[in-house]
């Protein structure tokens, strides 16, 4: 179900979360809300989710007014940060609880929860107490237990967050999958732009309670509106009045038309990849991404004087 | 005591002295503590166990048949039957309000509910007189419609009810604090009203403060002496309490009604604690996995003293 949300405005006293903010979230996508922290992204979601009234403005899901309607009507799922899993109730019980709330029959409700212990591979954990769960276990009854009631959209607010990198991987690429099964409308926040990257197909980058640009990864990336885009879906380095991405850097060791002198200060091996630390004659700092072997068939060592040019750039108006 | 789990620590090395020095050290606070304990609380209580039974069991036994006695303890008893449930429902009430709820006025609420704690109870009793006196206009009020407050069980019913007050609402606020909204908005949204999030997912995450709170309230009503005998009026047979009784019988030079009457109150409150440690074990048997909060001061004292290196 789509979801579009219209001139929201929230504020908390005297912080504005939310400023003027609209949003159409085609059906059946996958996206994210990206944004620092503070940016406005997790009061959205829960605007959305009914969990946060806005001052103004209204949320509409699919062709349905809801910005007075409660959580409870909207037909959502929602994937707490912290899981916020009922510590009191076994796992089957906390998977079972929205089934149980609408009083489905028992023999309905125990086939599908023993289907979606399956689905988020935690079956053999029924009996056991959220406490018992590893974090990514939690996290994936938490996902169970939003998707028992069937819902329409689903919402996680920073999904990932507080699990270790190798877990965060392995439950975004499993997010993805299970997205492309079920295909449910699914929005979640993250700070994390290479998480968005990953899984998302339309990313929202969001900053200052203002929506700065909607896109997909690749668009962010190759055309993004503003310096605070670019710099925040992908590295950068500032040459003069312009951005580059440092692998559009290009290094020569011959002087040539539009390129610069520099003297290299610093080379870091990253494994496939060397970040190469450059002082320029104008007292400014840059750095480059190249490849490993383009680094080795050019030799360069720290002292080394090169020269530098840009391949893109963009310069962005004053704003 | 930092000293002594410190060297207990790194005792392991074959360093005699250090050892033998840590050893006193913690063998001396032990003895400090256990000392302090038994003055303080234990040889008192078991004083006045020791005095009641001094005549062997029939005088106790008589005291306990005494038509004064039993109207004392049934009284008490009903109190603390009626005041109890009334500040555990109000108190789970005020404490949501208090954390859950944003209204103008919510600090100085917070604030009030301290008040039966820093009043003495002598001063709850008079207030109490004043307000529902009969003298009084509310209090004239209801002595025309037939209900006396004062000198009468209402009257110490209300009193109990004020010196009860905080106890279930400061046990389960910090609780309430502590488990936060998640669960609760979680619950929302899988489609639960605010009635039965309330029933399925609030109170099973608060019941340790609220059994906590019920507690105090209990002992703390079978016990309370102040204010309660201030607005009684000690009508011998019909506003007597169990610790009025105690008073009157000492006064009346009646030793051993005295002690009767102190050990049954004494013995009241210890079958309210061990009932609560009973349930607190059936419960950690049942390895349901949601801790009470350590606050509510139940741990066994074995992890408590393995994790300090058995400092006392």
């Amino acid at each position: 179900m789509a979801i579009r949300v219209e001139g929201i405005n929230k504020r908390f006293g005297t912080f504005t979360a939310l400023n003027d903010v609209s949003l159409n979230v085609p059906d059946g996508q996958l996206t994210a809300l990206l944004g620092p922290s503070g940016s406005g992204k997790s009061t959205l979601l829960r605007i959305i989710a009914g969990l946060e009234t806005p001052d103004s403005g209204s949320v509409f899901l699919g062709d349905r007014d809801v910005t007075r309607v409660p959580p409870q009507q909207r037909g959502i799922g929602f994937v707490f940060q912290h899981y916020a899993p009922f510590k009191h109730m076994t796992v089957r019980d906390n998977v079972a609880f929205g089934l149980t709330i609408r009083k489905r029959p028992k023999a309905e409700i125990e086939h599908r929860v023993k289907e979606l212990l399956q689905l988020v591979q935690i079956e053999q954990f029924g009996d056991r107490y959220p406490a018992q769960l590893s974090g990514g276990q939690r996290q994936r009854m938490a996902l169970a237990r939003a998707l028992a009631v069937e819902p329409e959209v689903l919402l996680l607010d920073e999904p990932f967050g507080a699990l270790d990198a190798r877990v965060r991987k392995e439950l975004r690429s499993w997010l993805r999958r299970l997205h492309d099964e079920t295909h449910v409308t699914t929005v979640f926040v993250t700070h994390d732009q290479e998480e968005a990257m990953d899984v998302a197909d339309t990313i929202v980058v969001m900053d200052n309670a203002r929506i700065e640009q909607v896109g997909s990864p690749r668009d962010l990336y190759e055309h993004p509106a503003n310096e605070f885009v670019m710099s925040f879906v992908g590295p950068v380095t500032r040459v003069d009045e312009s951005w580059v991405r440092p692998h559009d850097l290009d290094i020569l060791t011959e002087p040539t038309e539009n390129a610069t002198e520099a003297m290299i200060e610093r080379v870091v091996y990253l494994g496939f990849e060397v970040r190469v630390e450059l002082l320029r004659t104008d007292g400014s700092h840059v750095w480059a991404q190249v490849p490993r072997d383009q680094a080795e068939s050019l030799e360069l060592t720290r002292g080394q004087i090169v020269y530098v040019r840009p391949s893109k750039a963009r310069v962005f108006s004053a704003a | 005591m930092t000293a002594a789990s410190s060297a207990t620590a790194t005792g392991a090395r074959p360093v005699g002295g250090n050892a033998r020095r840590s050893r006193a050290v913690r063998l001396t606070v032990r003895g400090i503590v256990l000392l302090y304990l038994a003055l303080l609380l234990l040889l008192p209580v078991a004083m006045v166990f020791i005095r009641a039974f001094e005549g062997g069991i029939g005088p106790v036994v008589q005291a306990i048949g005494r038509p004064a006695f039993q109207a004392a303890f049934w009284l008490t008893v009903q109190i603390t039957v009626i005041t109890v449930p009334i500040c555990t429902v109000m108190g789970v009430v005020t404490a949501l309000a208090i954390a859950r709820r944003r209204f103008p006025g919510r600090a100085v609420l917070n604030a009030l509910v301290d008040l039966p704690f820093a009043l003495s109870p002598i001063v709850i009793g008079l207030s109490l007189f004043l307000v529902y006196g009969t003298n009084s206009p509310i209090g004239g009020f209801l002595a025309d419609h037939g209900i006396t407050v004062i000198f009468a069980v209402p009257g110490m019913i209300l009193a109990t009810i004020f010196v009860c007050l905080p106890f279930v609402i400061r046990e389960v606020v910090p609780v309430l604090r502590e488990i936060g909204t998640d669960q609760e908005e979680a619950a929302y949204t899988l489609g639960a009203g605010p009635v039965r999030t309330f029933w399925r997912v609030t109170l099973p995450a608060i019941r340790w403060g609220i059994v906590y709170g019920v507690i105090l309230t209990t002992a703390r009503s079978l016990g309370e002496f102040g204010a309660v005998a201030i607005v009684s009026g000690k009508i011998s047979g019909k506003t007597i309490t169990l610790t009025t009784h105690v008073q009157e019988r000492y006064e009346a030079f009646d030793i051993v009604g005295a002690y009767t009457a102190s050990i049954v109150l004494a013995g009241m409150a210890l079958l309210v604690l061990v009932g609560m440690q009973l349930y607190q074990s059936g419960r950690l048997h049942r390895g349901s996995s949601d801790d009470a909060p350590s606050s509510l001061m139940l741990e066994p004292v074995s992890t408590a003293g393995s994790r300090t290196g058995g400092g006392i």
